[in-house]
This record gives C-alpha cells, sequence and structure tokens, in this order.
C-alpha cells in the first residue's frame, strides 16, 4: 500500500515560489491502478517523483507498506527504487545502448551476474513483443516500441509498483491504447500496483480502478473512476468529465428536466428514448447527452426535457425500474 | 616551371625534406600523441568533475572548491601558449631534466592541452539529456553508477569529436614549441624558413601539418559518426 499523507511541495526561484502541492494525501492500495489526473502545471509530476524521492517533499510523508521512504539513507532508498520503478513520457532509454543492454541496465545496478541478467532481460523483451529487438537501438524504434523497452526495464528488477508518468502523452491514440493495455495485463499477471499521471480523461477511462484529480496542487476529488464519472461533484472534475462546459446542456430553459445518470453495462444497449415514447407514450427531448465507456461498462449523462409535469413523473417511475439507471431532477 | 624543378633551391629543398621530414613527422606525431594522451588523463576526469559538481549536478562540490577549479582552469587557458611554455620551464627541469628538447616541450603542451580538454570534457557531459539521468536516478543508480554507466557511455560520440579538436589543437601547438627546440614539423618550419630563408622547406612543412590535422580530423569525425548509436538507420 503506498500511502502519500499532507505532501506539500513548494518551488522557490529567486522571483517567484509556486506551491506545486498542498496538503495532498492519497492511498493506493496494492494491485489498483491508480490514475492521478490534472492539467499542465497541476503538480502530478512533482507528486510521482515524491512517491520515490526524486522530489524530497517540504512537509508531509510517504509510506511504502509502512515504511516512510523519506527518512531512508542513500542506500535503502536506492533499494526501494528497484520496487518503485518508473517509467517517462519521453521513454528516457539509452541511446548508446542496445535494447537488450537497457533492460539490463537495472539489473547491472543492482549487481545482477551477467548471464543471469541477460536471461531475464530476454524473457522481458518476450514479455513487452519485443523478442526481435533485442539488438537494436533505441533510435532504431518507433515511440511504441521504445515504450516497450522502457517497460520491460521498469519490470526487470520484479518491483511492486509501476509509476507511469504521462507514459502516453506523446504516443499517437492506437500506440497509446496498445502501451495502456499491455500496462493493464502487467497489472493483472503481476500483480503490481500502477499509478499512472495523465493529463488525459481517455486514459483513465481506459484502464485506471480509482483516480484523484488534481487542481492546482490539491487533491479536488478521488474515489472510483465510475463515481467520478457519474457523480463528478468537483468543478475540476467537472471541467474533465463535460470538457464541453455542463451549462451548454442546459440551453433550453424549460421546468420539466430529468437528468438521467447511466451507471452500468446494460443500460447504455437499452433503447431507453424509444421505449419510454413506445411503452408509455411520454415525448423526450434530449437536451444533451455525454456517454463515456468506463473499462468494458458505460457510464454517462443524459439531459431530457419534456412537455408537462405529468409526463416527466411517469418517465421518473419507468426510468427508475432500469437497472443501473438513476434519475434526478434538474 | 620545368626551369623551377631542376632549381638550386627545388633540389635542396627536396634534398632537405628527404633527410628530415619522415624524422620531424615522427616526432610530431609522438609528442601530440603521448601529450593529448597525459592531458587526457588529467582532462577527463576533471571535465567530468566539473559537470556533475555543478550547482545542478549530481554530485555538487562545494561552492569554494568549484569556483576554485573554474579559475584555476580559466587562467591557464588565458595564457598564450608561448609565454606559458617560459612559465613552466623551471617545472619542465624538474619533471624531464631539462627545459629544451623535444621531451621538455611535452610538459607545456600537457599543461596547455589539459584544461582545454576537461572544458570539452564538461560540454560533453552536459550535453546528455537531463531526463536519463533522472531515470538512471529512479532506478536506484549511486552517482558513481551514473558517471560510468551513464554519462560517460552516453556522451562518447562527443566526447570523441571533441577530443579530435583537442588532438588538432595541440598539433599547432607542437608547431610553435619547435621555438623551444621541440622536434617536429615546427622546428624544421623555423629552423630553415624563419632562420635560413629558405621558403621551399618551409611550405613543404606547412603543407605536411596541414595533411596531418586533416588526417586527423577525418578519422575523428569518422569514430564519432561510427560510435553513435543514434545514427544508426532504421
Amino acid at each position: 500500500m503506498i500511502e502519500l499523507k499532507n505532501i506539500s511541495k513548494t518551488f522557490r526561484t529567486s522571483d517567484s515560489t509556486v506551491e506545486a502541492l498542498k496538503n495532498v494525501s492519497i492511498t493506493v492500495n496494492d494491485g489498483d491502478i491508480f490514475g492521478i489526473i490534472g492539467m499542465s502545471g497541476a503538480g502530478k509530476s512533482t507528486l510521482v517523483r515524491c512517491i520515490n524521492m526524486l522530489e524530497r517533499p517540504d512537509e508531509g510523508a510517504v509510506l511504502i507498506d509502512g515504511v516512510d521512504v523519506g527518512s531512508l539513507k542513500s542506500k535503502d532508498l536506492r533499494n526501494t527504487r528497484r520496487e518503485v520503478t518508473m517509467i517517462f513520457q519521453g521513454f528516457n532509454l539509452l541511446m548508446q545502448r542496445s535494447c537488450l543492454n537497457n533492460v539490463m541496465f537495472p539489473l547491472e545496478l543492482a549487481g545482477v551476474k551477467k548471464a543471469d541478467a541477460k536471461k531475464r532481460a530476454l524473457e522481458l523483451l518476450e514479455t513487452v513483443g519485443l523478442p526481435d529487438k533485442a539488438n537494436a537501438y533505441p533510435a532504431q524504434l518507433s515511440g511504441g516500441q521504445q515504450q516497450r523497452v522502457a517497460i520491460a526495464r521498469a519490470l526487470a528488477t520484479d518491483p511492486k509498483v509501476l509509476l507511469c508518468d504521462e507514459a502516453t502523452s506523446a504516443l499517437d491514440p492506437k500506440t497509446s491504447h496498445a502501451i495502456l493495455s499491455l500496462i493493464r495485463e502487467i497489472n493483472e499477471k503481476l500483480g503490481i500496483t500502477v499509478i499512472i499521471i495523465t493529463h488525459q480523461m481517455s486514459v483513465i477511462e481506459e484502464v485506471c480502478n480509482n483516480v484523484a484529480i488534481l487542481d492546482h496542487g490539491e487533491v479536488a476529488e478521488q474515489g472510483r473512476v465510475v463515481d467520478i464519472f457519474t457523480h463528478p461533484k468537483s468543478q475540476a472534475a467537472k471541467r474533465l468529465v463535460f470538457p464541453e462546459g455542463e451549462q451548454e446542456i442546459l440551453v433550453e430553459n424549460s421546468a420539466y428536466r430529468l437528468r438521467v445518470i447511466f451507471g452500468g453495462a446494460k443500460a447504455a444497449g437499452t433503447p431507453l428514448i424509444a421505449r419510454l415514447a413506445k411503452e408509455k407514450g411520454i415525448e423526450a427531448n434530449i437536451l444533451g447527452a455525454s456517454t463515456k465507456a468506463v473499462g468494458d461498462k458505460a457510464y454517462g449523462n443524459m439531459l431530457l426535457s419534456f412537455a408537462d409535469e405529468n409526463s416527466k413523473d411517469l418517465a421518473i417511475a419507468f426510468l427508475k425500474s432500469i437497472e443501473d439507471i438513476s434519475v434526478e431532477e434538474v | 616551371m620545368a626551369d623551377f624543378f631542376t632549381s638550386k633551391d627545388w633540389l635542396e629543398a627536396v634534398d632537405i625534406v628527404k633527410t628530415e621530414v619522415p624524422l620531424a613527422i615522427w616526432e610530431t606525431l609522438y609528442v601530440t600523441l603521448i601529450s593529448t594522451l597525459i592531458a587526457l588523463m588529467i582532462g577527463l576526469p576533471l571535465g567530468v568533475l566539473l559537470a556533475v559538481g555543478d550547482k545542478d549536478g549530481i554530485i555538487p562540490l562545494p561552492a569554494p572548491l568549484r569556483h576554485f577549479l573554474n579559475i584555476l582552469i580559466n587562467l591557464l587557458r588565458s595564457v598564450p601558449f608561448l609565454i606559458l611554455i617560459v612559465v613552466v620551464a623551471p617545472l619542465t627541469r624538474l619533471i624531464i631534466g631539462k627545459a629544451f628538447g623535444t621531451a621538455a616541450s611535452i610538459v607545456p603542451l600537457v599543461i596547455a592541452a589539459f584544461p582545454f580538454i576537461a572544458r570539452l570534457v564538461e560540454s560533453s557531459v552536459h550535453e546528455v539529456n537531463p531526463n536519463i539521468i533522472e531515470m538512471a536516478q529512479s532506478t536506484g543508480a549511486s552517482p558513481f553508477q551514473i558517471i560510468t554507466k551513464v554519462l560517460i557511455p552516453e556522451s562518447v560520440p562527443s566526447l570523441i569529436s571533441n577530443i579530435t579538436i583537442a588532438l588538432t589543437t595541440i598539433l599547432g601547438y607542437t608547431a610553435m614549441s619547435g621555438a623551444i627546440g621541440g622536434g617536429g614539423l615546427g622546428k624544421l618550419a623555423i629552423n630553415y624558413g624563419y632562420y635560413r630563408y629558405k621558403y621551399l622547406v618551409m611550405i613543404i612543412t606547412v603543407i605536411l601539418l596541414i595533411l596531418l590535422v586533416q588526417l586527423f580530423q577525418s578519422i575523428g569525425t569518422k569514430l564519432s559518426v561510427v560510435s553513435d548509436k543514434r545514427l544508426k538507420k532504421k
């Protein structure tokens, strides 16, 4: 378990101070895929670097399985870093080393025998789907392939935790999807806890179970991804869930409005509006809708308006009878 | 033209070139390479130390030591080579036993070259992407491992091309050390061309120096390119 307790960090330059993190507390459970999302400058990169002490927090503590990482001596900290490895936006491969030697790098640092290290590295290249690239150099690979090598390298020391710092931000959507699938596979097969830093909601939707929304160095909201998608409370969360703005949906000045919230798999497949019209004879006007697939389930939000109070009430009764759907009057 | 190649001047020059040039080339090469090698042994660690000892480096040095090293290097680099030869003469006498001759020219050459090499190495090491250093730290590398396994191997192509610059500069300096009796092409050019007005000999030796510089530079550039794994074809 990773516990970030009241982390604060301020950067001071000669003419300005930036409070990158303000009293941030987050708990990540073992085996979780935890997303930390925020706009540029929200402090998410600083936060993830506090976990392995690349950045030292000014206040607060980082506990990994109960051990206060900030109090470790440099040798013990280096050992901890072998258990909490990291991949980066820019891949950060050693450009003068072959892929095999890149994957062997952490093992070399740890003093693993060369033959053993090579065997392990070859296995890992197989795991990430690049068994034929062992002798290639990073410059000969595409971005997606380079990130796969970086993932293999990060797995070399059998880590408990994988930190992903905008790991897919430099990749095109298709490649990004493939890398995220690989990360999920690693999480499921090896039981490695994953912490993903991103500014893209799509990344959170695709792989994360839990999410913390970071806004100006503070945690605006955290919880299960499904809950935040269906009931965003904070302004920062709403901005991310409804990037086009919630207000735009509320254009029509009708008094009889309902928000229909989809909270599970089947709901999205049900032709709701059609059934409302056919079975109940109620005509509903769709003012706006925003639905998303989270994992393999669909979640979302639809705003309907009705001609009068009566048909609205009938619609509420009907909609409430359907599983995984909730209704609120707005 | 035919007159020229049968002229007394030309025949005399050819004679001198034939008897003196092979030894002079040998002396030039040997002094250049030995001096560069010794200067590298001092300059390489010093340059790495300057780079990692930076204020934001991986092993920040105490500010007074950092300033001392920087001032020392700047000081040595600002003294003109000809003056340096004279200034370090006592030291040369102490090390070599005399302040005159081919072996003696190695001392001022090394003293002139190592600060220069240190600066070149410093800039090569600084070229390594800081994100890669961060990666190494996040992987559990100690500062020493970062130096030996990341900074130096990653900057090899740049180091080779910078050392080539140093080598050709030192080659130029060896020609100057002809002034204190350091052997080589420089001595030949000064002795015959300057003191005895045999301009033809001077021109021929200068052409030979040009060819040597070209040769070193071509080999260095080639090695740098070949060693750079970033330039491997897809």
